[in-house]
């Protein structure tokens, strides 16, 4: 019984390691500013450090290159190893404050299957904040006159402390070398 | 050192107040680049304009009551190795950086932060073409061969030579220094997208950029200005130059 508990607790330890350790000085989580995801939950940017994951930008009224963003992100959890998959999470964050309401986050994720809690859809009203996420992920976005956006698109691979590992700018297919680096972070986290 | 700290910080707070804005009505602006990618023009609000660059002198200020932002403090992903690496130290300028001179080796997230720290935000591009679209008489000067020799003449010199004081002539507005002495940040650096393939306008980009693809740039005789924009879009938002500083602008 002892032993069980101290299995429990070295587990418990090791897993939450992290909140211990400084940041790193290159991880995306020096900035730090609240989201909402689609179910309305209120979290925190750097409340993903921990997670290995992919993350891209977007916006659900795109009827362009965006579903292929999605797409590509599916396609991508399914090339890796079985076993890893589950342990890899998936974000994607809204480009529009204003039309990309919790709600619409919320059908848009029922509408494209993308279950929780591996995905997590995000939103902000601030567009500065937007502005700054897009600045460390080094995506680039202009809105257009018509509301719509034009923008960067790429995928970019966090490992646990949020340091960019990879990036694709593969979409519509599979990159073997993105799926590759996705493989290797999983394999030491 | 406690006392000098918040000393400082009072004396911060008085040059904060002290920083110069003047008023730029609003309008609809023929920027070099189109608001939809194609042709369409940019619709300004008004804002007011910080009349110089921010100076050594006053960013010192900055981060003596912002320690965070104190070179040693900023993470490599908020500002690279050369950050204020002309300053004598942390918290001093020394003699390669005057207290005049408009300060460089500023990484976007930090002219960002000092901007929030006086009510203010970084210009949007469209905002600062518009501002530096103005000569000493008219607002919109682009089109006079003068104009463009001017702008022009700046990009010519060399870099070796040591940055000048703020305080040039005023345009129009009031507005100083928009051109002639350091490249600045704007707030949408990350949203001139101009490619090397975007003089293709028709299927190449349609994957990379999503929407209108790639902005196709107008007014390919204001190469003056043109050369800003592919400048600004080839940058990272932590990076730092010793020819890129900053201004700031106000929503009214």
């Amino acid at each position: 019984m002892k032993r069980w508990l101290a299995l429990v607790l070295l587990l418990v330890m090791t897993g939450g390691a992290f909140g211990g350790s400084p940041l790193p000085g290159d991880s995306v989580y020096q900035f730090n500013t609240g989201l909402t995801d689609q179910n309305g939950h209120v979290w925190h940017w750097a409340d993903r450090r921990g997670h290995v994951q992919i993350v891209s930008m977007f916006y659900t009224s795109c009827t362009m290159v965006c579903p292929m963003i999605v797409d590509t992100m599916k396609l991508t959890t399914l090339a890796l190893d079985a076993k890893d998959r589950s342990r890899l999470d998936l974000l994607l964050v809204s480009f529009d404050t204003t039309r990309d309401t919790t709600a619409v986050l919320r059908n848009y994720a029922s509408l494209r299957k993308l279950p929780e809690p591996q995905w997590t859809l995000a939103r902000t009203d601030h567009a500065g904040d937007i502005r700054q996420i897009a600045a460390l992920l080094g995506l680039q976005y202009r809105q257009l006159p018509d509301g719509d956006f034009n923008h960067s698109s790429e995928l970019v691979l966090l490992d646990a402390d949020g340091r960019i590992v990879a990036r694709t700018t593969v979409i519509g297919r599979v990159d073997p070398e993105f799926v590759q680096a996705v493989d290797k972070t999983l394999a030491v986290h | 050192m406690r006392g000098l700290i918040f000393l400082a910080s009072m004396l911060w707070s008085l040059v904060a107040a002290a920083a110069d804005y003047v008023p730029l009505p609003g309008g609809v602006f023929n920027s070099v680049l189109p608001a939809d990618g194609q042709a369409a023009p940019a619709r300004i609000a008004s804002f007011a304009m910080r009349t110089e660059p921010v100076t050594n002198e006053q960013f010192l200020s900055f981060v003596l009551a912002h320690p965070a932002w104190r070179k040693g403090e900023v993470p490599p992903v908020l500002a690279d190795g050369g950050y204020l690496s002309h300053w004598e130290s942390a918290v001093s300028l020394g003699e390669r950086a005057l207290p005049e001179q408009p300060v460089t080796r500023v990484s976007w997230f930090a002219a960002r932060a000092f901007c929030e720290s006086e009510g203010a935000r970084l210009p949007s591009w469209y905002e600062w073409e518009y501002a530096a679209a103005a000569d000493a008489h008219r607002t919109d000067a682009r089109t006079d061969p003068a104009w463009r020799e001017r702008v022009l003449a700046w990009y010519g010199r060399t870099s070796a030579t040591s940055l000048g004081a703020v305080g040039g002539d005023a345009n129009v507005y009031g507005v100083r220094d928009l051109h002639g002495l350091v490249w600045e940040w704007v707030d949408d650096f990350n949203a001139l997208m101009v490619s090397a393939d975007s003089r293709d306008q028709n299927d190449a980009d349609k994957a990379k950029f999503c929407g209108a693809g790639a902005l196709a740039m107008q007014q390919k005789e204001n190469y003056a200005t043109l050369m800003r924009v592919a400048m600004l879009s080839a940058l990272k938002a932590s990076d730092t130059t010793r020819n890129l500083g900053f201004r700031c602008v106000r929503s009214p």
